[in-house]
């Protein structure tokens, strides 16, 4: 015997659709979270991060002791919390003396694990320690210039797989049209050497220059560390060949406000918005006064003289 | 322009992503630079990097938009992996194969309806809908019809027939989905009865609690109770731990009494208070038996002394509990 399962409210059946497969995936939310034991510089490194990606970032204050993600037994708590929070990508942070400042980024394809990037983190700067104009501060959200510098990202196999999941983590969400006046950080990641990385985030300025393209200066504003590579897991072949299947289908658009008929042609429907015109401000008013001014002096003295000239 | 490298500049930019990278630097190692040499040099070549994504950026063609200049951008060329399996195509409905075999187009009803029997537009659905077949008043009878039948009644009945048959229908529809995977997002199936042949009354659901209470229990029929058991990933450790068993401490302190007696004591009293009973105390019943016939014995003595037996009143005693209750009951 089965029974239908449907949500109770309209605004649960809404966030069960926005939860289900799409077509075309929109930006990942990202889980932060911490282990046992954790030092203040991974604490830093996660309220900053969660920062830079507040709106599409969940944090998580308590801690958690049961997670190993290189373990066989030691995901099934993080894939919970991906299950209930509907998060795609995870960053743990944990402090043993074997690994220091470690932090564990890692995705999950249908709340499973796909891949892990294990890093440590050395020398972090935090938000508050750079001075900087604060009219350039980047807007929470908007769309980040990221940039890679050095052979490393192509020659070394942990350097490319960071690269993939640090795009992944930083992108933001995908669109389509973008406001040039909105771009207003990037992210510098330079390969040093081939298993260290240095990671900083910059606010833009856009100088005028002779062209429409703008010259651009970069300001230190955000967090900057140096990651130290250290383990990492790639997603086995089958998996990735899945995840990396796209649908040449494109997702259905509503054309709204149009109907039509081969008979009566296309008909669309227009809404004003209501014109309140007893409130309306005219506008020269100055003008027509003036003018109107003009008028009646003009229709004074034209009737004074046409009087006049009766009179006489 | 300076030419720092002699490599000419390659830069992939990748406008979906709003990415560049630069794939050729190479960090001078010779003299180990220090970090804040490191750092300018990250920075001057990220402000290059951006340069080359703004250069090809803000030459894209616009449109304007009440906050700024709005580009297009092409799609990335990074491929990221998805989050979610691609969602699969819903099979078709017995209705909709039906209606595809036969030819049917579905044809758009509008939202208000002319009412004959009124004489009004009333709306096509819901409450005071047009043209409704269950809200007349009177239904007339047909000759061939049975006078005994309520035909407000039938009508009723025949409706609820339609809706569960048009329920069952759905449900086949979305076992059907759920079979190919398809399932609409906002639905899901629940079994609410395993299919076991015979008894008719449904399993009862067990609680996570009382899961844990049988696996406790059951735990404690190993050797160790249960303390070594391999647990599940996941699974919460147990809330008894190991074996029940108390000694008695091998050398005991002064003043407190012989613990060894008092076990021993508990048990032999559990052990005889099987046949006693406890309602009654059998002390006193004893020794209130006993004062009774002290009393009778003395009173019998005071009568056989008196002068006429006739003329004294027979006491009858109204107590309650009396003698022959004890009697009865004592053993």
């Amino acid at each position: 015997m089965l029974r239908i399962k449907t949500a109770k409210t309209r605004r649960g059946k809404r966030e069960l659709e926005r939860r289900a497969p799409q077509l075309v995936e929109s930006g990942k939310k990202t889980l932060l979270l911490h282990g046992t034991k954790t030092s203040a510089v991974l604490n830093s490194v996660l309220t900053q991060i969660y920062h830079l990606k507040k709106g599409s970032a969940v944090k998580y204050s308590k801690k958690n002791d049961n997670i190993n993600p290189f373990e066989s037994g030691g995901e099934t708590p993080l894939e919970f919390f991906s299950r209930k929070t509907d998060c795609s990508i995870f960053v743990y942070g944990s402090h043993s003396k074997k690994r220091p400042n470690n932090l564990i980024i890692g995705r999950m394809y249908d709340h499973h694990i796909y891949d892990l990037v294990e890093v440590g983190v050395e020398n972090f700067k935090p938000l508050e320690s750079f001075t900087y104009d604060k009219k350039l501060a980047p807007k929470e959200g908007s769309k980040p210039f990221i940039c890679f510098i050095g052979e490393g990202f192509e020659a070394v196999e942990e350097l490319k797989h960071l690269k993939e999941v640090l795009i992944d983590l930083l992108h933001g969400e995908v669109v389509e049209n973008i406001n040039l006046a909105g771009v207003d950080r990037a992210y510098v990641i330079s390969a040093v050497s081939p298993n260290r990385v240095f990671f900083t985030h910059c606010a833009l300025r856009l100088k005028k220059s002779g062209s429409v393209v703008p010259r651009m200066e970069l300001v230190e504003v955000g967090p900057s560390m140096d990651m130290v590579v250290r383990r990492h897991r790639p997603p086995n072949e089958g998996l990735r060949k899945e995840a990396m299947k796209t649908s040449l289908q494109k997702p259905k658009k509503k054309e709204k406000n149009v109907k039509g008929d081969p008979l009566q042609g296309k008909i669309g429907n227009i809404y004003i918005p209501d014109q309140k015109i007893g409130e309306m401000s005219l506008p020269n008013k100055s003008k027509g006064v003036k003018r109107e001014r003009r008028e009646a002096k003009q229709n004074r003295s034209d009737r004074a003289s046409k009087r006049t000239k009766e009179d006489s | 322009m300076e030419v720092e490298n002699q490599e000419p500049m390659q830069l992939e930019v990748d406008l979906g992503h709003l990415m560049a990278t630069d794939l050729h630097h190479v960090f001078p190692s010779d003299p180990t630079p220090s970090r804040e040499d490191l750092i300018s040099q990250c920075l001057q070549k990220g402000t290059e990097l951006v340069q080359a994504i703004a250069g090809s950026l803000f030459t894209l063609p616009s449109t304007e938009d009440v906050d700024g200049p709005l580009v297009k951008l092409p799609p990335p060329l990074a491929k990221l992996p998805r989050q979610k399996p691609l969602p699969k195509p819903k099979p078709p409905t017995k209705w909709e194969e039906f209606a595809k075999k036969k030819g049917i187009q579905k044809r758009k009803k509008d939202k208000i309806a002319y009412d004959e029997q009124t004489g009004t537009w009333k709306r096509t659905y819901g409450y005071d809908r047009a043209n409704d077949e269950d809200a007349v008043p009177i239904i007339e009878a047909k000759p061939n019809d049975d006078p005994e039948e309520d035909p407000f009644a039938k009508r009723k009945e025949n409706k609820k027939k339609r809706v569960e048959k048009q329920e069952k229908n759905r449900l086949q529809n979305l076992k059907q989905a759920a079979k190919f995977g398809a399932l609409p997002s906002h639905v899901q199936l629940a079994a609410t009865a395993l299919p076991i042949t015979g008894t008719q009354t449904a399993p009862k659901k067990v609680t996570k609690d009382e899961l844990g209470n049988i696996a406790g229990t059951v735990a404690t029929s190993t050797a160790s109770g249960g303390k070594f058991d391999k647990k599940l990933a996941g699974e919460k450790p147990a809330q008894h731990k190991g074996k029940y068993r108390k000694f008695l401490p091998v050398v005991e302190g002064r003043g407190i009494g012989s613990q060894e007696k008092e076990q021993t004591e508990k048990i032999l009293n559990k052990i005889m208070s099987k046949h006693s009973h406890d309602i009654l105390n059998v002390d006193k019943a004893v020794t209130m038996h006993t004062v009774k016939k002290e009393k009778n014995r003395r009173f019998e003595k005071a009568k056989a002394s008196a002068t006429d037996s006739k003329l004294k009143t027979q006491k009858k005693s109204f107590k309650k509990g009396s003698s022959k209750k004890g009697k009865a009951k004592g053993k």
